[in-house]
C-alpha cells in the first residue's frame, strides 16, 4: 500500500545541507501496525511527514496504493491527504475557538460532506472516543488525554486507511498514554494500517513491525 | 467545501478576533459613507441646477446677437462687430410656425420710485409672451397685453421685492410707478418665484418691449426667446431662425441660438464630472481602508500560522486557504459597506433637516456600486495575505509557536 523507493530528503540550513533522510526504501502493506523508533533528529518526523503527504521527498519516488504520489500537484495533495490518511500530533493541535465536536468536524467540513452526514458521524466518533459528554467543550476545557482523543477522532471521521501517529503520547502522563495506545490499537485491529513514531521502548515493542532510524537511514530489525 | 461552510468558518474566525473586525469595519464604513455622502451631495447639486434650468421653460430656445466663437473658424476681422438683434428681427422670426410663442427682451436698469420711496430695478422689456415661455405665476393683476411688438404702453408688472419694498402695505395695483423720468401704471404683481437661474424675477420691473426701447433708447435686443412646439420643432425651428437671420443680415447668420436641452445637457455634464471627481476623491479612503485590511490580515496570517498549517494537514488545498482568507476580508468589508450606506443616509437625512430646502438623493446605483467597490477593494488588497496563507508550508506552519 505504501512504497518508498530512495527517498532523501535535505533541508539547506545556512550553508550546510542536512540530509533528514537518506536513501529510505521502504514497503508496507494495509493493516500493519508499525512503530518507528530512533534518536531524536534521526529523521522520524521528517519520515512520516512524507508518507502524510505533507512534506515532498528531495529526490526519490512515493507509492501510494500503486499511484506515484511525488508528482501531484497541491490540490490533489490536499484530496489525498484528506481521505486517505490520518495524522495525530504530539501536540494535539486543536483549535482553540472552537468545541471538541467542531474540531472533529474540520476534515468533513473540508471535504464538503453534507452537514446532515456530518453530525451523525460526529457523534458516533465522540462515543467510540468515549468523549459523547463533551462535544461542546473548547479544548481548554478538556485534559490532555481528552484532547489527543478528539484528535485521533478527528484524524479518523474521514475514515482513512492509514493513521500516523507523531509521538501521540509525549505530551501525556502513562495512564493517558495507554488509554490513546489502546485506541490507536484498537482502530488498527480493525483494519487501518498504523504507524507511530515513541521513544518509549515498550510501547515500540509492541507494534508487529519495528523500524529503528539513525542519522536519517533505515535499520529494520 | 460547500460555500455555507466557508461562511460559517470565516464567521467563526471574525468572532474569534473582535478588534481586528472592528477596526477593518470602520475603516471600511468611513470610507463607504464618505464616498456615498458625497455621491449624493454632488448628485443632488446636479439634479436641483438641471431642475432649475428646465424650469426655465420647455423647449425653449434663446437667440443672442453674435456668433459663439465656439465653432471655431476664423474670427472676426478687426473692427466688425456683429449685427444686432432687433425688433423687425424678432418679428420675421415669429412668422416660423413652429414657435408657439416668442418673446424679445431687453434689459437695463434704472431708478423707480413711488410716494418717496426710490430704489434700482432691472427693468425687462418684453411681450406677453414672455409669461408663457418663462412659465411666470402672477399673484395679482394682469401682465403686459397681448400687442403689436412696436407699440409702447405706460404699463407695468412687478416683481415681489419691488412690491414689498415699494408698496409696503399699500395697494400697488392701479398705482403709478416712476421708471427714470416716465410714469407706468402697475397692472401685476409676479407670484414668488423663489430662486430662478438667470434673472431674480422678485426684483425686477416688466414693461413693454417697445417702451423699455424708448426709455433707454437703445433699439437693439438683449436675447429673443421662444419656445418651439415640440423638442422636434425646436431642433427645425433653430434651422429657420439661421435662415432668416441670414437674408435679413447680409448673408452672415450671426447669431448663437442655444436650445434649452443643450444648456441642461452642458450643465448636467459638468455636474455629473464634478461629482465623480468628488467621488474619486472619497475613493482615496477606500485606499486607505484597503490598505488597513491588507495590514491586519497579514497581521491575522502570521498569527494563525499554526492554523493555516493545521488545516493543510487536514486537507485543505491552496484554493480553500485562499476562498478563506477572501471570504473573511470580504465579508469584513461588506459589513462595512452597508453600515457606511446607512451612515451616510443618517448624515444626509441630518442635512435634510438642517437645509430643508434641499433634498439629497443617494442614488440606487450609488449603493450599489458602494457594496461593489467594497468587495473588490477587500478582494484585492486581501489577496495578497490569502496567498500568503494559502503558500504556507504545512509542516514549518505547525511547528511555528
Ligand atoms: N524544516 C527543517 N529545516 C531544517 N532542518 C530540518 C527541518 N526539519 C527537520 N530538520 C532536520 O532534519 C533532521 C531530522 O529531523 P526530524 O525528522 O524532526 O527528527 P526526529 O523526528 O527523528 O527527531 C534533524 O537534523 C533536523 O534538524
Ligand atoms: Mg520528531
Amino acid at each position: 500500500m505504501i512504497a518508498l523507493e530512495n527517498i532523501n530528503r535535505c533541508f539547506e540550513v545556512g550553508e550546510q545541507t542536512v540530509q533528514a533522510l537518506n536513501d529510505i526504501n521502504l514497503e508496507i502493506d494495509a493493516g500493519e501496525y508499525i512503530s518507528v523508533m530512533g534518536p531524536s533528529g534521526s529523521g522520524k518526523s521528517t519520515l512520516l511527514n512524507i508518507i502524510s503527504l505533507m512534506d515532498q521527498p528531495t529526490s526519490g519516488r512515493y507509492f501510494l496504493n500503486g499511484e506515484d504520489v511525488t508528482r501531484l500537484q497541491d490540490q490533489q495533495l490536499a484530496q489525498v491527504r484528506n481521505k486517505n490518511i490520518g495524522f495525530i500530533f504530539q501536540s494535539f493541535h486543536l483549535i482553540p475557538r472552537m468545541t471538541a465536536a467542531e474540531n472533529i468536524e474540520l476534515p468533513m467540513m473540508l471535504a464538503g460532506i453534507p452537514v446532515k452526514q456530518r453530525k451523525s458521524r460526529v457523534k458516533q466518533a465522540l462515543s467510540q472516543v468515549g468523549l459523547s459528554e463533551r462535544a461542546k467543550h473548547l479544548s481548554n476545557q478538556l485534559s490532555g488525554g481528552q484532547r489527543q482523543r478528539v484528535a485521533i477522532a478527528r484524524a479518523t471521521i474521514m475514515q482513512p486507511a492509514i493513521l500516523l501517529a507523531d509521538e501521540p503520547t509525549g505530551n501525556l502522563d502513562s495512564h493517558s498514554g495507554r488509554e490513546i495506545v489502546q485506541l490507536l490499537e484498537q482502530l488498527q485491529q480493525q483494519g487501518v494500517t498504523l504507524i507511530i513514531i515513541t521513544h518509549d521502548a515498550d510501547l515500540g515493542q509492541r507494534a508487529q513491525r519495528q523500524l529503528h532510524m539513525a542519522d536519517g537511514r533505515l535499520v529494520e530489525q | 467545501m460547500i460555500v455555507s461552510d466557508l461562511f460559517l468558518l470565516a464567521l467563526k474566525t471574525i468572532f474569534a478576533q473582535p478588534f481586528r473586525a472592528t477596526l477593518i469595519i470602520i475603516a471600511m464604513t468611513i470610507g463607504i459613507s464618505s464616498v456615498s455622502i458625497l455621491t449624493a451631495l454632488g448628485e443632488s447639486a446636479r439634479s436641483f441646477v438641471v431642475g432649475e434650468f428646465q424650469a426655465l421653460g420647455t423647449n425653449l430656445l434663446i437667440m443672442m446677437p453674435g456668433r459663439s466663437e465656439t465653432v471655431g473658424g476664423q474670427p472676426p476681422v478687426l473692427g466688425e462687430t456683429p449685427r444686432d438683434l432687433t425688433l423687425d428681427d424678432a418679428k420675421a422670426i415669429a412668422q416660423i410656425p413652429l414657435l408657439k410663442a416668442i418673446a424679445p427682451i431687453t434689459i437695463g436698469s434704472a431708478p423707480v420710485s413711488t410716494a418717496g420711496l426710490e430704489r434700482e430695478a432691472t427693468i425687462m422689456g418684453s411681450s406677453a409672451a414672455l409669461r408663457e415661455v418663462r412659465h411666470l405665476d402672477l399673484a395679482r393683476g394682469q401682465f403686459i397685453p397681448t400687442m403689436d411688438f412696436d407699440k409702447a404702453a405706460p404699463v407695468c408688472v412687478i416683481g415681489q421685492t419691488i412690491k414689498e419694498e415699494l408698496f409696503a402695505n399699500r395697494q400697488s395695483l392701479g398705482e403709478w410707478l416712476r421708471i427714470n423720468d416716465r410714469r407706468y401704471r402697475v397692472i401685476g404683481v409676479l407670484g414668488n418665484t423663489g430662486q430662478s437661474v438667470g434673472v431674480g424675477f422678485d426684483e425686477i420691473v416688466i414693461i413693454p418691449i417697445a417702451s423699455a426701447q424708448m426709455l433707454f433708447n437703445n433699439y437693439s435686443l438683449f436675447r429673443i426667446l421662444a419656445e418651439a412646439k415640440s423638442q422636434q420643432a425646436m431642433y427645425q425651428a433653430s434651422e429657420q431662425i439661421r435662415k432668416i437671420i441670414k437674408l435679413r443680415h447680409e448673408g452672415e447668420d450671426d447669431i448663437t441660438i442655444i436650445t434649452q436641452d443643450s444648456v441642461v445637457q452642458t450643465f448636467n455634464d459638468i455636474l455629473l464630472s464634478l461629482t465623480l471627481a468628488v467621488t474619486g476623491i472619497a475613493g482615496i479612503s477606500l485606499v486607505v481602508a484597503g490598505v488597513l485590511i491588507m495590514n491586519v490580515m497579514l497581521v491575522s496570517v502570521t498569527q494563525r500560522t499554526a492554523e493555516i498549517g493545521l488545516l493543510k494537514a487536514l486537507g485543505a488545498g491552496r484554493r480553500q486557504i485562499l476562498a478563506l482568507f477572501l471570504t473573511e476580508a470580504a465579508m469584513l468589508s461588506l459589513t462595512g459597506a452597508v453600515l457606511g450606506i446607512l451612515t451616510g443616509q443618517a448624515a444626509l437625512h441630518l442635512l435634510e433637516l438642517i437645509y430643508p430646502d434641499f433634498t439629497f438623493i443617494l442614488p440606487l446605483w450609488a449603493q450599489l456600486a458602494a457594496l461593489l467597490i467594497a468587495v473588490v477593494t477587500a478582494l484585492v488588497f486581501g489577496v495578497m495575505p490569502a496567498y500568503k496563507a494559502a503558500a504556507l508550508d504545512p509542516i514549518t506552519a505547525l511547528n511555528r509557536h
